[in-house]
């Protein structure tokens, strides 16, 4: 994850940002990502982002789950231990209906959380470069990735006229790093090796 | 673009002129500022509380379930009927979070964060009954289906006290998991305001590094519609499951088809009346009053109302079905043990008609439902009310049994089963205490996200603009989109 350039613009709308989002495309700038502080529907189309799958791993979670839970009590109760419990029968299929029920959902609620976490890259103790704080208050942060090709004056002007308040540039990590918020430490140190003769 | 069409009825969400920055400053005010006079008195209180609790639960421990006044007749006491209430008092969060946001009820976003953080606590304090209920409480991992080495030993798969365990720990969770990924935004909006070096690195940890990225947004969207519509047949499926403690069994008075709908709607009535009496202290503490407006009180209070008459139908149709069903013990519990005044227990089925059916008549009457002091007492008077409808079902169900010569002749709880009722309510307040102290009781970003289009000076920009024909509004979008 090496270090790369930016160009930072902060609006105030979520109007005027949405148009600007599809100058930045159509201008054939490199978008490196949009920050709001809450959701913004129809956003993630206009970045031209793919709709997530994380339902349909929610769903395969879910069957896993319904298909453990069926497997594992039908082999308990018929062929594990089969007790006569009050002259019921052995394969009991509907008295087990509440507890497959249960496990699917246990199953789909924690996969999907864990896979939700894992494809952002969210867990405790990880940092990431924050390219405005106010990001998660009242700005709306849009971040242009620059190039060798890439003009950084042209594209500050070109986002000012497209209506950002703030222009700023930055060098930043993209990644994450296991890091505490209160103390500055990025991924890669610069180090300086001493080499002996 | 459809406002136009959205009815000007609808009051707005959010009072007030409020920009984004001032919604941020509003809700995380509280976190900020150092905790009140009030907030510390009610915190040693709950404190308190929940130290008598241990030790109500350390006697029990010692001596067993004896110190709780239970026997053979009376098997079920408090405990359970304190398991029922809170289990039901939790289901109002988890309603307002998912089912709503599968409808689409705006009015939600500004209960529920408070309202699932309740559901959370609840369901802590309700596990701690069955738990400590066991009597042999070491053995509580026997609940547990797992390859063991006492032999083929496994849990019966058959049995709703196993299905209970299935249920509570998958509700808890589910809700757990639903709770803390809608407040990680919120953690990240503090952490990035912090100006103290603790409360960065304290909210840096639990906001798990979130940083606004619309990608993760759109996952983030993705997953809590998921999440609600797996926990919508989840809230339905737990208090059914709860109920069918009961209904399964051939106890006269529990052995009823009727149980699992209306459990479900007590639940709802009960969780409702307690997402009631803390918002309405909330708001007033923490100067809330703009994100829980009067219209989210009234709304509640209609969910109340019907809940409240549903559960009144369940009653009168359990009366029904004992005198047409003409099975002599039902009828003996329902019109003996219950419906007659002058029994033992009378009182309680009567108490439990009065709070639960008759009073919340009053919210029929707008003028009932905006009234704060009248929630108010309404809610605590719903929550006993409930309490009670658990206590009627259970003990005047089992303290006369088919054999007349075990019969009890009253049953009074100790002071050790009231001590354990009155510290899960410490564990509870101290919960809530610490919530509200740390965490954002009203969701930011939800708030954020429907301000545009629910707050108040928007609703009026409006006006404008319903004012105009439709053909002239035609001609103004249309210009406004090239």
């Amino acid at each position: 994850m090496a270090v790369k350039k930016f160009v930072v613009g902060c609006f105030e709308e979520e109007d005027v940002l949405f148009n600007a989002v599809k100058k930045v495309r159509k201008a054939g700038y490199k978008l490196h990502d949009v920050y709001t502080p809450m959701p913004i529907h129809g956003l993630d189309t206009a970045m031209g982002l793919r709709d997530t799958s994380l339902h349909t791993a929610g769903f395969v979670y879910g069957i896993t789950g319904t298909t453990i839970a069926l497997s594992s009590i039908s082999w308990i109760f018929t062929t594990d231990w089969p007790l006569d419990i009050g002259g019921k029968p052995h394969l009991a299929l509907p008295a087990w209906v509440p507890i497959c029920f249960e496990f699917t959902v246990l199953c789909a609620a924690v996969g999907m959380v864990l896979t939700f976490c894992y494809l952002c890259q969210l867990a405790p103790f990880v940092k990431k470069h924050h390219f405005d704080l106010r990001a998660t208050d009242d700005k709306f942060v849009m971040v242009i990735e620059c190039t060798d090709k890439t003009n950084v004056e042209e594209v500050k002007a070109f986002l000012s006229g497209a209506g950002a308040q703030e222009i700023n540039v930055q060098h930043a990590e993209t990644g994450w790093w296991l890091g505490r918020y209160d103390k500055e430490r990025k991924l890669f140190e610069e180090k300086t090796e001493t080499v002996t003769a | 673009m459809a406002s136009k069409y959205e009815s000007l009825v609808r009051p707005p969400l959010v009072d007030g002129t409020k920009t984004y920055h001032q919604v941020t400053e509003d809700i995380v005010r509280p976190i900020e500022a150092p905790p009140t006079r009030a907030w510390w008195i009610g915190f040693i209180i709950s404190v308190i509380l929940l130290l008598f609790g241990a030790y109500s639960i350390y006697r029990e421990v010692t001596y067993g379930v004896g110190q709780w006044n239970l026997n053979k007749t009376i098997g079920w006491g408090w405990d359970i009927t304190n398991f029922v209430w809170w289990v039901g008092i939790g289901h109002a969060g988890t309603l307002i979070s998912a089912i709503l946001l599968l409808f689409r009820q705006g009015w939600r976003t500004g209960v529920n964060r408070a309202a699932e953080a309740m559901t959370i606590f609840a369901v802590m304090c309700a596990g701690q009954f069955p738990i400590w209920h066991m009597g042999r409480v070491w053995m509580a991992f026997f609940v547990m289906p797992y390859p063991n080495t006492r032999g083929p030993l496994w849990v019966n798969f058959n049995s709703p006290l196993l299905w209970d365990v299935f249920a509570i720990s998958t509700y808890f969770t589910v809700s757990l998991l639903f709770w803390y990924s809608g407040l990680l935004p919120d953690l990240a909006t503090i952490r990035d305001r912090a100006k103290l070096k603790w409360r960065k690195h304290m909210y840096g940890v639990l906001s798990f590094g979130w940083t606004g990225s619309t990608k993760h947004w759109q996952r983030h969207e993705s997953l809590s519609l998921v999440l609600a519509g797996l926990s919508t047949p989840l809230v339905l499926s737990v208090h059914t499951i709860v109920s069918f403690d009961f209904a399964t069994s051939v106890i006269p008075g529990w052995h009823t088809t009727i149980f699992p709908p209306y459990f479900v709607a007590g639940a709802i009535f009960s969780g409702f009346a307690m997402v009631q009496t803390l918002l309405l202290v909330t708001r007033k503490v923490l100067k809330l009053e703009d994100y829980i407006t009067i219209e989210h009180i009234e709304v509640m209070n209609k969910v109340i109302v019907l809940t409240g008459s549903i559960v009144g139908i369940a009653y009168l149709t359990e009366l029904f079905i004992s005198w047409y069903g003409a099975n002599k013990y039902e009828n003996w519990a329902f019109f003996q043990n219950r419906l007659n005044l002058f029994s033992p227990y009378g009182w309680s089925y009567w108490l439990m008609m009065g709070c639960n059916v008759l009073s919340p008549q009053i919210f029929w009457f707008r003028k009932m439902r905006r009234n704060i002091v009248v929630t108010f007492f309404m809610s605590v008077i719903v929550n006993i009310g409930m309490w009670f409808e658990r206590f009627v079902i259970i003990v005047t169900s089992i303290y006369r049994d088919y054999i007349p010569s075990s019969w009890a002749t009253y049953y009074r709880p100790t002071i050790w089963e009231v001590g354990f009722y009155l510290g899960t309510f410490g564990l509870f307040f101290t919960c809530y205490f610490l919530f509200s102290k740390f965490f954002p009781v009203i969701a930011i970003a939800e708030i954020k996200h429907i301000l545009k289009r629910s707050g108040e000076s928007y609703k009026a920009k409006m006006v404008d603009v319903e004012a105009k024909t439709v053909e002239e509004y035609y001609h103004e979008t249309q210009h406004a989109h090239h």
